[in-house]
């Protein structure tokens, strides 16, 4: 039977790393399911726990008064959700529901905030997979932002 | 060999008249318009080609072909209303008639494309000069290895051909994935841009062609993005759109660098067009 410990280190975002981490990373770890609808967290909550997708789908909704919600984005199997745990005030800035039976790795921010201070190899280790998924969804915002579908001008 | 050929091959700049014979309404500011010749027979287009539509005393603009190239019946069009023109072709009425110069340029190469695996990724309004690739690989799928169709818009009520898209991801062994920019809660599926797509399906990126259309920037990103995951700039293609005027090489309204995109795109390859789509200037 495979252990959480291997099955953690078998998502797409913790490729390569070094098994010795493996325990630690583990140590903040948890299974999670969430059923379609379910909210994994709302704008405003304390960011004390970051999510690993494995399967399934999670939108990320922005709520504002009279108007529909808006899903900004979306993201499935392989993804990360979340990174406001990563900076103070440690509190989410949108909404994520899953929008399909989704399951997850739900792990420890304060854990591994924790740990991460403590030994500087461990953060080092997550800066370098977060940071290109930061990048990358700036990158993607910015291009949502620039309406290229709308009309153009004439 | 047809009249509304023979008006192509002799005459290209004269327009020949074809009536509406059905409109049907896409989005709020689309619609897809199906054309018969008053005289003589459908000519034969490949898939990516263009005819020049005229709304008589008002103006001409290039619009691909979106129908079926297996058709022999009539040939379609889906044309956004963005200016008067525009607007006038896609609120004719059926049974009025609009003048068709065409088919012109070049075309998907979706029958060398056989053997490979066929990524068609469009975005907005660029569905519809795919389309008849779609069709095309389709009717063939046996031919290729995976079919994957991509497609990116702006929002759920802006996407094109829907129906067709939901019948097309049914088939066995063809992928269909569609996002969007933005969306209210009610839609489940991908919100973002298309490359993102790309990453979640299964394809070689060895052995792929693919066929991009869409706007310039999202074509930029996404050849990029394909390079990235290992499709080489030589088995990508895209179709460009430039400022078409006579459509047939003479004019130099749609040049672009050392092409004229009416005569030799609008389908061109990317490892040749490149280094000019970050030439702004052009």
């Amino acid at each position: 039977m495979e252990t959480l410990e291997h099955l953690l280190l078998a998502h797409p975002f913790f490729a390569g790393v070094d098994p010795a981490f493996g325990p630690l990373l583990a140590g903040c770890a948890r299974n999670l399911r969430f059923a379609p609808g379910a909210y994994l967290f709302r704008e405003g909550e304390a960011a004390d726990e970051f999510y690993l997708i494995r399967e399934g789908r999670v939108a990320l909704e922005l709520h504002a008064p009279a108007r529909s919600p808006i899903v900004i984005a979306s993201l499935g199997g392989g993804e990360m959700v979340g990174a406001s745990w990563l900076a103070p005030p440690y509190r989410w800035g949108f909404d994520a529901r899953a929008t399909a039976d989704t399951r997850a790795f739900g792990l420890d921010a304060k854990c591994l905030r924790g740990k991460c201070d403590a030994d500087p190899h461990l953060g080092y280790e997550m800066m370098r997979r977060i940071l290109p998924v930061m990048v990358r969804r700036m990158q993607a915002a910015r291009r949502q932002m620039l309406d290229v579908y709308g009309h153009p001008s004439a | 060999m047809s009249a509304a050929a023979d008006t192509a091959l002799l005459d290209p700049m004269l327009p020949a008249p074809w009536r509406v014979r059905a409109v049907r309404r896409e989005t709020a500011d689309v619609a897809t318009l199906d054309l018969v010749p008053l005289v003589g027979e459908v000519p034969r287009f490949a898939p990516g080609q263009f005819n020049m539509i005229y709304a008589y005393g008002i103006g001409e603009v290039p619009i691909s072909v979106s129908g079926d190239p297996a058709d022999p019946t009539q040939i379609t069009h889906t044309v956004r209303a963005v200016g008067a023109v525009s607007r006038a072709i896609a609120d004719a009425a059926p049974g009025s008639v609009l003048g068709l110069r065409g088919p012109f340029g070049s075309a998907w190469p979706v029958a060398a494309a056989a053997g490979h695996d066929l990524l068609i990724i469009a975005g907005g309004l660029g569905l519809a000069p795919l389309r008849p690739a779609i069709y095309q690989a389709l009717a063939a799928s046996e031919h290729f290895g995976r079919i994957a169709i991509l497609y990116g818009g702006r929002a759920p009520a802006e996407l094109l051909f829907r129906d067709e898209l939901a019948a097309w991801g049914a088939r066995a062994g063809i992928t269909v994935a569609v996002t969007v920019d933005h969306a209210d809660p009610t839609w489940h599926g991908h919100v973002g841009v298309v490359p993102a797509l790309i990453d979640e399906i299964s394809f070689t990126p060895a052995n792929t062609v693919a066929l991009l259309c869409g706007p310039e920037v999202m074509l930029r990103f996404t050849a990029a993005a394909l390079e990235g995951a290992g499709v080489a700039a030589e088995r990508i293609y895209l179709s460009m759109e430039r400022n078409m005027k006579c459509a047939i090489g003479l004019c130099g309204h749609c040049q672009f660098g050392a092409d004229f995109v009416c005569r030799d795109g609008p389908v061109l390859r990317y490892d040749r067009i490149a280094p000019r789509l970050m030439v702004r200037e052009i």
